[in-house]
């Protein structure tokens, strides 16, 4: 029997990775990827719980965090495409519309 | 030990995979390797009795979101990006932070112990009846206003997409 700690571990380990790819990277898509694998690893977890503790809730939660990731890459990859047309870039260097 | 050796497996390449996707240079292949990583992480679901669930990864997942992604990179003319660098100035600042916060989450999560208050649902429970059976009547008894919130969400989403990303048309 695998201990539960390692599934957590594996978890928090593929959120780091995805906590680093989004402050790093330049490019806007790879951001929105590691949002993707953030939300992954929260999954790991999820699941890995809800076998331990015989609950059905955590497949249920991972349910419904699938339906908000497919919505916020939508709306994400929108935001993008409509951001490209105003200015031919991804990167995020470049993009400061908002002088942030 | 064959269980421990089989998440071994799944651990090495689902983190080796995440690493390759965030360091690759050409999104294409970030997102390829993001489809390998997402079997993996199903086939993790399947080790945990959530058969519903690892399928659900593979279709939404895998089928629809990377697919996405694939569309609008395809869409958009990234030549110029791909000559550049690809990590940002403060890269090793960024780096920094992550390890900390690696570092951090492994002490404290290694350590871990779960209160034995075990729910209903043990693994027999589960597979009298299905994986699908279970998880459809909590669905939509005791989750159904959450269920029904997500289909709001959806229903905004597509409308935000179609709003954003249409042309302006003068």
């Amino acid at each position: 029997m695998v201990p539960l700690s390692w599934y957590i571990v594996l978890s928090a380990v593929v959120f780091s990775i995805g906590v680093i790819g989004f402050l790093t990277r330049r490019n806007l898509i790879i951001a929105f990827i590691s949002i993707e694998l953030m939300l992954n690893s929260v999954n790991i977890s999820l699941v890995a719980f809800s076998h331990y503790l015989q609950s059905i809730k955590g497949q249920i939660m991972v349910f419904l965090v699938i339906a908000v990731a497919a919505a916020e890459a939508v709306v994400g990859l929108a935001i993008l495409i409509a951001l490209f047309r105003n200015k031919p870039t991804v990167n995020v260097d470049e993009i400061n519309l908002l002088k942030g | 030990m064959l269980p421990k050796l089989f998440f071994a497996y799944f651990a090495v390449v689902i983190v080796g995979t995440s690493i390759l996707v965030i360091t690759r240079k050409n999104p294409i292949h970030s997102v390829l390797w993001m489809l390998v990583l997402f079997v993996h992480i199903a086939a993790l679901y399947l080790f945990l009795n959530a058969e519903f669930l690892a399928a659900i990864q593979i279709i939404i997942y895998a089928g629809a979101i990377l697919v996405l992604f694939l569309f609008v990179i395809m869409l958009l003319n990234l030549k110029r990006e791909e000559m550049e660098k690809r990590f940002q100035k403060q890269w090793p600042l960024g780096v920094f932070a992550g390890m900390v916060f690696i570092v951090f989450l492994v002490l404290i999560l290694s350590q871990i112990v779960v209160f034995p208050q075990l729910g209903p649902y043990s693994i027999q429970a589960i597979q009298s009846e299905g994986n699908l059976m279970t998880v459809g009547k909590v669905l939509y008894t005791e989750y159904l206003l959450p269920f029904e919130i997500t289909s709001v969400i959806l229903l905004v989403a597509i409308i935000g997409a179609v709003v954003l990303a249409k042309r302006k048309v003068n």
